[in-house]
């Protein structure tokens, strides 16, 4: 008997510590130092409704946008996740035809590998400079810029996540759309 | 006392539509669910079979997960610290209950905050807000869903848990949103498992001992990941000769801002420590890399859980001296106790057991349509995710081959069992064996001794990690990962 009475007070401590206060810790912590991020980093547009995160990526199938990599869970942000797909399985050639056909890619233009494959949460906010070079020609066709000015602009804009320890130039999807659809290029 | 943090588990998902904190209104979990996730956390693995998004409101994961994250991790450190003063000769082992507290308040509480308050720093959400409903710029809606993502994420990572807020775990962007967070929670993953081997020093006062140790647990570390790191380098073998450019890497199941080398690396960290979160798809590596952590899993003791990590590569030295007392036709003895029959017996029944659960759940399953008819990958590769399933379970890890349809009646309850069983057994039996020894008269250490803090030892013991491992699990390493890379080639 002893033991259970011991037990229970011991839940209702490690509750109390661990679970309310230790949460309301970081809560309060998270609204004063990064309210944004606390929230989803949630990008509005000037009427204020709420377009997109950035964090996450949403779907593009317009020729004026940058495409995002490919998703297994068709960019739903409510239930994410992989293709979970073996690297030697066929069902990978299968999921390529369409996005060969979408990119226009063949043997002398191949799809830069990031197009080819889906990312882990489905929700990969990033493709590569050399993805979105790839992707430069169609979008500056559909919005009649200069595909040069677009290029050099794009090189501007790529980040290097870790620098030296990362692995190369990425590209933020949403965020080069949004760029885009406010006219930062000419 | 583990049984009513299992009811009180229960009780609270069940109950979780009628509870606070529900703001997009989950309702109540499957029965075969609900008895694998309780299973799941209380021993400390973590394997989901469901999404966390998708099914539990902010409350469950809050109070029913998120608690016995942080007490499962207290009492595999409580349980460390008991078998470390056995083994130092104290008749009294100690007040569970004290180490219990002092584990997760001195220790882990404020690891936690710590980490928390970075990874806040660094982007993670904390909010209880509900999902937010986005029109995207092609006028789609996107429902994304959120919440107090960071203080659930920094437990998970520091008390070897790894059960994520959202389905696809680290690979998410607000679990894991940049190359930085990345890098701290690869680091939370390591931290208390490496600790615990000298805290196991200080208590036994042998940290020449622990030191010896610590390096073998690392060099095991470091062969998993490089070998990883060297099969990840290579272009996804399906595209061979498809008009896709060879990234020098295979990018299925992988996030682009942690940068190339980030999957396979963290894939052993987790797998090697009982942790098993994941920031890329493990069903998605290359076979050979795939292969990694599955070894991780069958070892368990390249630093190993929370705790518990110690415990299971203590079973390792008790054979380990065994083995170099028989060469020299000497009785065995570790820390000036004698190792005689009846520890070997329980060494050995505690080491088979692991075995037992991965190999015997497998065949079944492999053989039956309780396993075969929920895979997602054909030939081999379906064998590895359901050797992965149970791997996962029996070394309470909780990462998964996660392509394998794993929310079935058969699937929960088999893992459900095998979490329970292969959590306890290998606290209990070590116990036992550390207080059979603390109950011999110590044994003075002279010339003839075979010293434990000697790189000779180290060697020794090394040897008996890697044989045993590889003379228990190789076979079926050859029919899994091992057969799919022979056959992509």
């Amino acid at each position: 008997m002893q033991h259970v009475i011991t037990s229970v007070r011991l839940v209702v401590l490690t509750m109390l510590v661990c679970c309310a206060g230790y949460t309301a810790v970081i809560w309060g912590l998270a609204y004063a130092v990064t309210p944004w991020t606390a929230e989803g980093s949630l990008i509005t547009d000037a009427s204020g409704r709420v377009v997109g995160s950035a964090r996450i990526a949403q779907e593009f199938t317009q020729a004026r946008y940058f495409w995002p990599r490919p998703s297994a869970v068709g960019y739903n942000a409510a239930a994410t996740g992989g293709s979970n797909l073996s690297p030697t399985n066929p069902k990978l050639v299968e999921r390529l035809q369409p996005l060969l056909e979408a990119h226009g890619a063949n043997a002398e233009r191949p799809l830069p590998a990031d197009l080819a494959t889906a990312s882990g949460s489905g929700l990969d906010p990033h493709i590569t400079l050399a993805a979105a070079r790839y992707q430069a020609p169609r979008v500056a066709t559909a919005r009649g810029l200069s595909e040069q000015e677009l290029m050099q602009w794009l090189e501007r804009r790529a980040e290097t996540p870790g620098g030296l320890l990362g692995s190369g130039k990425l590209i933020h999807v949403l965020n080069t759309n949004l760029a885009l659809d406010r006219g930062e290029v000419h | 006392m583990k049984f009513n943090y299992f009811v009180e588990l229960d009780a609270k998902a069940l109950l979780q539509q009628y509870l606070p904190l529900n703001p997009d209104g989950k309702g109540v979990l499957e029965g075969s669910l609900l008895f694998n996730t309780a299973a799941s956390f209380t021993s400390n693995t973590n394997l989901q079979h469901y999404s966390g998004e998708v099914s539990l409101s902010y409350f469950s994961q809050l109070f029913a997960l998120m608690w016995l994250q942080f007490i499962s991790a207290g009492t595999g450190i409580a349980a460390l610290a008991a078998l470390a003063r056995g083994l130092r000769g104290d008749t009294q082992i100690g007040n569970f209950y004290a180490d219990f507290l002092r584990a997760s308040f001195l220790v882990l509480l404020p690891l936690a905050t710590v980490a928390a308050a970075l990874l806040v720093w660094l982007g993670i959400p904390m909010t209880f807000h509900g999902a937010a409903v986005a029109e995207t710029l092609e006028s789609a809606t996107q429902t994304i869903a959120r919440g107090p993502v960071a203080a659930f994420l920094a437990i998970k990572q520091l008390g070897t848990n790894g059960g994520g807020w959202f389905g696809p775990n680290a690979t998410h962007p607000f679990e894991n949103p940049n190359f930085w967070t990345n890098i701290v929670e690869c680091l939370c993953i390591l931290l208390v498992p490496m600790g615990s081997v000298w805290m196991f020093g200080r208590i036994t006062g042998r940290m020449k001992h622990a030191a010896v140790v610590f390096v073998v647990m690392g060099a095991l570390l470091l062969t998993k990941m490089t070998v990883a790191l060297g099969f990840e380098m290579e272009q996804t073998a399906a595209f061979t000769g498809q008009p896709v450019t060879d990234a020098g890497v295979n990018l299925e199941g992988k996030e682009l801002r942690f940068g190339a080398s980030a999957g396979p690396l963290w894939a052993v960290a987790t797998t090697c420590t009982s942790n098993g979160s994941v920031n890329c798809m493990h069903d998605s590596l290359n076979p050979p890399t795939g292969l990694m952590p599955l070894i991780g899993m069958w070892l368990n003791v390249a630093y190993g859980g929370v705790g518990v990590g110690f415990i299971n590569i203590f079973l390792y030295i008790i054979v380990g001296v065994f083995i170099a007392g028989m060469m020299v036709g000497r009785t065995p003895e570790y820390l000036a106790h004698k190792v005689e029959t009846k520890e070997m017996t329980l060494a050995l029944l505690a080491l088979m057991a692991h075995p037992l659960f991965i190999l015997g759940g497998a065949a079944l399953f492999a053989a039956t349509p309780w396993g075969a008819g929920t895979l997602n990958n054909p030939g081999s590769h379906g064998f590895s995710e359901i050797l992965y399933e149970f791997s996962s379970s029996a070394a309470n890890n909780g990462s998964g081959f996660e392509g394998l349809g794993d929310n079935t009646v058969p699937w929960n309850i088999a893992t459900g069992l095998v979490m329970l069983l292969a959590r306890f057994i290998p606290i209990i039996l070590p116990l036992a064996i550390a207080g059979s020894l603390a109950s011999k008269k110590p044994v003075p250490e002279n010339i003839g001794t075979f010293h434990t803090d000697t790189p000779l030892f180290g060697v020794v013991l090394l040897g008996s990690v890697t044989l045993l491992g590889a003379l228990l699990f190789l076979p079926a390493a050859v029919l899994g990962p091992i057969a799919e890379h022979l056959g992509s080639l």
